[in-house]
């Protein structure tokens, strides 16, 4: 009954789509890309993790975060702090005045291990920790604003400045967290060397594995009552709350998800590109991971990854030529998003593309194809 | 009347809310009985808006108490406020045009109102039948499936009072339910109020003199904050201090 169900969904127009995009990127990706090329799209794809949680934040909830970056940048660090501490064995430190700290901390005459990094000796810790330890700071966010009814703008500016926050924080606490040159040199994973061509393809397939986690998590909150009383709370928040809701313990809990979300995203950053600074944490990067979203289209969670690999590659492209202009492109980019096409790809996609394949079965059948009948239904 | 008396299902007293100085609501006192249909008029400005405010928790009384079913409203948040019955429909239709009809009703339905409730809420045969009813009570159980953006403005009021009913509240406050609807609509509103209070006590602000005539069994005449008025439609029709600031202009 239940695998007959998940059956069914997958054959559904919707489920189609889950399977064109996992088809891409577990089949096509790797056989279409050489290693190199192929740890680049896990490079973009951690940043889809942030926009599936602006979908469920900003473009089902209304709730805009320019501070996703702030969450990203703590999931990447507690992995960054994990591997460091493996690299910094006393054998590999041994010719430190202090073997067996990091080597940004003996550079800062740090003599022992902070309180706050011995934890992160263990995996499992620094497993939890990838997700609780955004949470648990968005949590504080959500709670001293929601509660006192502060949203919209204000809402966004202030996230804004907690990124700003954070990463003047890190840079000035070089000893603590390696200022702005970040986490780096970092090695192996449990003693498996996470720098050879064959480790960043696994670890590439590891990130699509967690993405699609996230993906389902986030499509079972969307079609569950909580993600049309998220919808009904963007569009008429007092009407929600006038039926008996508790309309902050709702937001309280979509910005903690696309906290977690964001928090994954960052650990797998880490583990795929090998570093970690403050310049993945603030202002830049949490409004470049809005842009993600607003161009694949905020209310459309397969949007989002779409977003994120074309922008992402089209970053790559137009910074390898015109470093200067890539900035002033993005902008521009944005603000045509959001006057042209609110909706996103996604958007344009339900609007011209959706239409023909409805065509599809038809213009088969009259060729004398097999046509797969698509049994019709209407993503929201 | 005593005000102690338990028979009143609402019991508003001494109720005065000063917004920098201005009193929008000044001594307030208003008893409802069950099962009552009790109108507010009165002139623009008078307060009858902030008064369903106060009581539905949306702006907090300066002085004064609320009490319903003896339980005091004015410390209690606004979805304590709804989840201990009392209901409240906005001036202007607030409904969830991006929602289906049925989608409306069911997120208006009382029961997984908590986080981890919602996530784990099944639309079950119990809740499809709820809608189903309230649907046909509200006359619009053939467009179940349209998006609400749809409905034209009657329609719009109609559901929002859907929302409130599926939600069994004991009393249903209506903020100009008939504002800008046809004579027909108008009629049937006032049919739909009369099925209402079978099983409701209903506080209603209105302008229409007609609509009035047609439902209230009591009227309640605000001015500047006070009640100028009080008792049946002819009586307060017939009062001079009403004629000079409401009826006469």
């Amino acid at each position: 009954m239940k695998a007959n169900r998940f059956f069914d969904w997958l054959m559904s127009r919707e489920g189609i789509y889950y399977v064109l995009l996992a088809f891409l990127l577990v089949v096509i990706f790797p056989l279409a890309l050489d290693a190199f090329r192929l740890n680049m799209i896990g490079k973009y794809l951690t940043y889809a993790f942030a926009a599936l949680g602006l979908v469920l934040c900003w473009g089902r909830s209304g709730i805009l975060s320019l501070g996703q970056g702030i969450f990203f940048g703590l999931g990447g660090y507690c992995m960054a702090m994990f591997l460091k501490l493996e690299a910094s064995s006393p054998e590999n430190t041994a010719i430190q005045s202090t073997p067996g700290i990091p080597d940004f901390m003996d550079w800062n005459q740090l003599t022992a291990l902070p309180w706050f990094w011995e934890p992160f000796h263990s995996f499992s810790f620094t497993l939890i920790a990838v997700v609780a330890v955004p949470a648990l700071l968005a949590l504080i966010i959500a709670v001293a604003m929601f509660k006192r009814r502060v949203g919209g703008v204000y809402f966004a500016i202030i996230t804004q400045a907690i990124a700003a926050i954070l990463t003047i924080l890190i840079i000035g606490q070089q000893g603590f967290t390696g200022g702005v040159n970040g986490i780096t040199d970092l090695r192996t994973l449990m003693g498996w060397d996470i720098r050879t061509d064959e480790a960043k393809t696994l670890l590439y397939f590891v990130c699509v594995g967690m993405l699609f986690l996230c993906l389902i998590i986030g499509a079972w909150v969307m079609r569950s009552k909580l993600g049309r009383i998220l919808l009904a709370m963007r569009d008429q928040e007092d009407r929600v709350r006038f039926s008996g809701y508790d309309v902050a313990s709702f937001k309280i809990f979509v910005f903690c998800l696309a906290a977690m979300f964001a928090g994954i995203g960052g650990a797998m950053f880490t583990l795929q590109v090998g570093f970690m600074s403050p310049s993945f944490v603030g202002i830049v990067p949490s409004i470049e991971m809005v842009i993600l979203c607003a161009v694949g289209g905020r209310n459309s969670l397969l949007g989002a990854i779409y977003g994120a690999l074309i922008v992402n590659a089209a970053k790559t492209f137009f910074s390898e030529s015109f470093p200067e202009l890539w900035l002033y492109g993005l902008g521009v980019l944005f603000i045509a998003v959001v006057l042209a096409f609110p909706d996103g790809l996604a958007g344009l996609y339900r609007r011209y593309v959706m239409p023909l394949e409805n065509k599809l079965p038809a213009l088969l059948r009259r060729s004398g194809g097999n046509a797969p009948t698509l049994p019709v239904e209407e993503t929201k | 009347m005593s005000p102690s008396n338990n028979d009143f299902i609402l019991a508003v007293e001494g109720l005065t809310v000063s917004f920098d100085g201005f009193k929008a609501v000044n001594d307030l006192s208003l008893y409802l009985e069950p099962k009552e249909i009790r109108v507010i008029i009165g002139p623009n400005g008078a307060g009858k808006t902030t008064v369903l405010d106060l009581i539905c928790g949306k702006t907090r009384a300066t002085e004064g108490s609320i009490k319903f079913r003896g339980k005091e409203l004015t410390r209690m948040s606004e979805h304590n406020i709804v989840r201990s019955g009392v209901g409240r429909k906005f001036q202007n239709p607030s409904i969830y045009e991006d929602l289906t009809v049925f989608e409306n009703l069911e997120v208006s339905y009382p029961a997984g109102r908590s986080v981890i409730g919602a996530l784990a809420f099944k639309r079950d045969a119990e809740v499809i039948e709820a809608v189903e009813e309230v649907a046909k009570t509200i006359f619009l159980s053939d467009m179940l499936h349209q998006e609400a953006a749809l409905l034209s403005h009657g329609q719009k009021q109609w559901l929002e009072i859907g929302m409130l009913l599926i939600q069994k509240p004991d009393l249903l406050m209506l903020d100009e339910p008939v504002a800008g609807m046809s004579v027909a609509e108008r009629k049937k509103t006032a049919e739909l109020l009369r099925v209402i209070t079978e099983n409701h006590t209903v506080l209603v602000i209105e302008h229409d003199m007609q609509f009035v005539g047609d439902i209230a069994d009591r009227v309640t005449v605000m001015h500047q904050g006070q009640v100028l008025s009080e008792g049946s439609i002819d009586h307060v029709k017939q009062d001079p201090k009403v004629i000079e600031v409401y009826l006469g202009h």
